[in-house]
């Protein structure tokens, strides 16, 4: 086990699902439940992931947890990454926001939730960022065609 | 998007927060704070500003010596804004108290057509995004997809990498110089900035054929070797530039209203901004030298010589010192590139990934071949995630790949500097004046092609 996960479990035991070592990248895989936690853990930890780079999601319709986010964490003392992962779920997708720990997580999280529909509990100011208010749908997710849209603004030509 | 609503028949943009409110009622989910800012500055009536939003408490406060704020709209189109960012604004007097950006005027769903289109034609796509620093957009992007391939790019593409990155910082920073001056009043430095950026612009043209949005930078390596008589042209560049530089100091370093006007504007404290993802010149200004050519080299930055600037003072004037300085180091790393350019292959020799020299296709059966595949179905990469981090003109620049084993990209995400940056729009202002919005939003340098991506 790495640091990493061995910093998470100290925290909050039985997080960790499960890590992965590939292309020279470090991914812990953690409970969604406890992504607070995991995160919290790592920012205060000795190896100071102080600055999260990056929160971001991939869609997969055949998984059974469907969502996996993706959160980039970076320490500024090493400049050591790590990538914690989890899964959002499919049917009602949701988890707990990052924003109590990174304040800077709140757009991060707001793209998500805009563009594939995962909600995050206790975020701030939950709602569209880069679509429309009024938009329909979540457009990055697999089953979103492409093609198609309404041209919008036609009217004010 | 249809509404027969009389009053909103012509305005799209209120018919939009309108149609969002009342799904938002239906729901019966309060507003966000964002979504209330909205439908309070987009009302129409007393009466409909009264029944959903902000307006209504703000009136409400009658106590005496208290004044009801103003809520503005500044853009999405206004000069001083940097492209379509909308800021709504909360004034008391001439205070700002709250401001809420609203993005998404330029979101033309990249990340989503990259997925529909193969891993060597997505390069074309992404350049687009940041579109004052295409070669760091695609610098991120072939490098994760490299990653993912676990590809080794010859030296002297790496080389040519480091000088088109360190041209495009030059060329990124020249513009927010030059727009920044232009935002506060000093219109002489726009003229100055652009006259050298169209320099830096004709080397892209030489290289890439293309000012803009190049796709010189390929999975492997570069599209071509340097051509002839470039480098005698870039070292006369380099030659000239620090006199230049000497010529916008000369203007805006000493100028009292230059100096009036960013000093002590816009501070945080470095761990606020770290809290909130904010990175490049921006944190560096404020203290902490984070910068990835230094703390995880790529590309073979570990080879050049060069300072990270920083400050101390955080505020809008240290921003300016430091990229002015940036400037500098990049012509130094410039130098260097010149005076060590390995000779060699400028592009990997992977015939399954790299399409083959033009000249082959002549004479060799294989060549074409391999050539027809690439072009009509691709190259697989193998699957797996990986995330390149590089450090853009405006901060962390990164990458995010997916792959499922197939010729398209499963999700291609960027994490795009100025988006994240410019979340500390709201802190880095409430308390300051107006005029000193503009300055702040100037200095953070966000680029709304990157933003809304």
């Amino acid at each position: 086990m790495s640091d990493v996960s061995a910093q998470i479990e100290l925290a909050s035991p039985g997080a960790v699902v499960g890590e992965f070592e590939h292309v020279g990248e470090l991914t812990v895989e953690v409970q969604k439940e406890r992504i607070v936690e995991a995160c919290r853990a790592l920012r205060d930890g000795p190896s100071q992931y102080v600055l999260l780079s990056d929160v971001t999601c991939a869609d997969f319709p055949d998984e059974p947890g469907r969502f996996r986010l993706a959160y980039q964490l970076t320490s500024l003392a090493t400049g050591a990454r790590v990538r914690l992962r989890a899964w959002a779920g499919a049917l009602d997708p949701e988890i707990e926001s990052v924003t109590s720990v990174w304040p800077g997580a709140n757009w991060m999280e707001r793209e998500v939730y805009d563009q594939f529909g995962v909600r995050f509990n206790g975020h701030p100011d939950l709602c569209r960022i880069l679509n429309p208010l009024d938009w329909e749908g979540h457009p990055l997710r697999r089953d979103y065609p492409i093609g198609g849209e309404e041209v919008q603004f036609s009217d004010a030509v | 998007m249809s509404t027969t609503d009389p009053r909103t028949e012509n305005f799209p943009l209120a018919a939009e927060s309108r149609e969002a409110i009342e799904a938002a009622l239906r729901e019966q989910r309060a507003l966000t704070p964002t979504e209330r800012v909205i439908a309070s500055v987009e009302a129409y009536t007393p009466e409909e500003a009264a029944e959903r939003t902000l307006a209504n408490e703000m009136l409400a406060d009658t106590r005496p010596g208290v004044r009801a704020p103003l809520l503005i709209n500044l853009g999405p189109n206004h000069p001083s804004t940097h492209g379509v960012l909308r800021l709504i604004v909360e004034l008391d007097g001439e205070v700002v108290k709250e401001v809420t950006p609203v993005i998404g005027y330029l979101h033309t769903g990249i990340e989503k057509q990259c997925e529909n289109k193969t891993w060597w034609q997505s390069v074309t796509l992404v350049t687009r995004m940041d579109y004052l620093a295409p070669f760091a957009n695609i610098k991120a992007y072939t490098m994760s997809v490299e990653k993912l391939l676990e590809m080794e790019v010859p030296a002297r593409a790496q080389w040519i990498r480091v000088l088109l990155a360190e041209l495009n910082r030059i060329a990124s920073h020249l513009v927010w110089l030059g727009t920044s001056g232009l935002e506060l009043g000093a219109m002489s430095v726009f003229f100055y900035c652009y006259r050298e950026r169209d320099n830096l612009l004709d080397l892209f043209e030489m290289v890439s054929g293309e000012r803009m949005n190049h796709r010189y930078f390929q999975v492997g390596g570069c599209a071509q070797d340097l051509p002839p008589g470039f480098i005698e042209r870039l070292q006369a560049f380099i030659d000239e530039m620090p006199r230049r530089i000497d010529e916008y100091e000369a203007l805006l370093t000493g100028n009292p209203i230059w100096k009036d006007r960013m000093k002590g504007v816009g501070v945080l404290p470095a761990e606020d901004l770290i809290a909130l993802g904010v990175t490049g010149p921006t944190l560096r200004a404020a203290g902490v030298p984070h910068d990835l050519r230094k703390t995880n080299p790529y590309s073979g930055y570990e080879h050049f010589q060069f300072e990270v600037p920083t400050a101390t003072e955080g505020d809008c004037y240290a921003r300016y010192l430091v990229r002015v300085r940036e400037m500098r180091e990049s012509l130094r790393i410039l130098q260097q590139v010149i005076d060590g350019l390995p000779e060699g292959p400028t592009i990997a020799d992977d015939r399954k990934v790299v399409l083959p020299p033009r000249e082959e296709l002549a004479w060799s059966m294989e060549a074409l071949i391999h050539h027809f595949k690439l072009v009509s179905e691709g190259y697989k990469v193998p699957a797996g995630e990986a995330y390149a981090p590089i450090e853009s003109p405006r901060g962390e620049m990164g990458c995010y790949v997916v792959s499922d084993g197939g010729p398209k990209p499963y999700r291609v995400h960027m994490r795009d500097p100025s988006f994240v940056n410019l979340q500390a729009t709201a802190p880095l202002c409430r308390g300051t004046y107006l005029a000193d919005l503009i300055a702040i939003v100037a200095t953070l340098d966000p680029v709304m092609g990157g933003v809304d991506r």
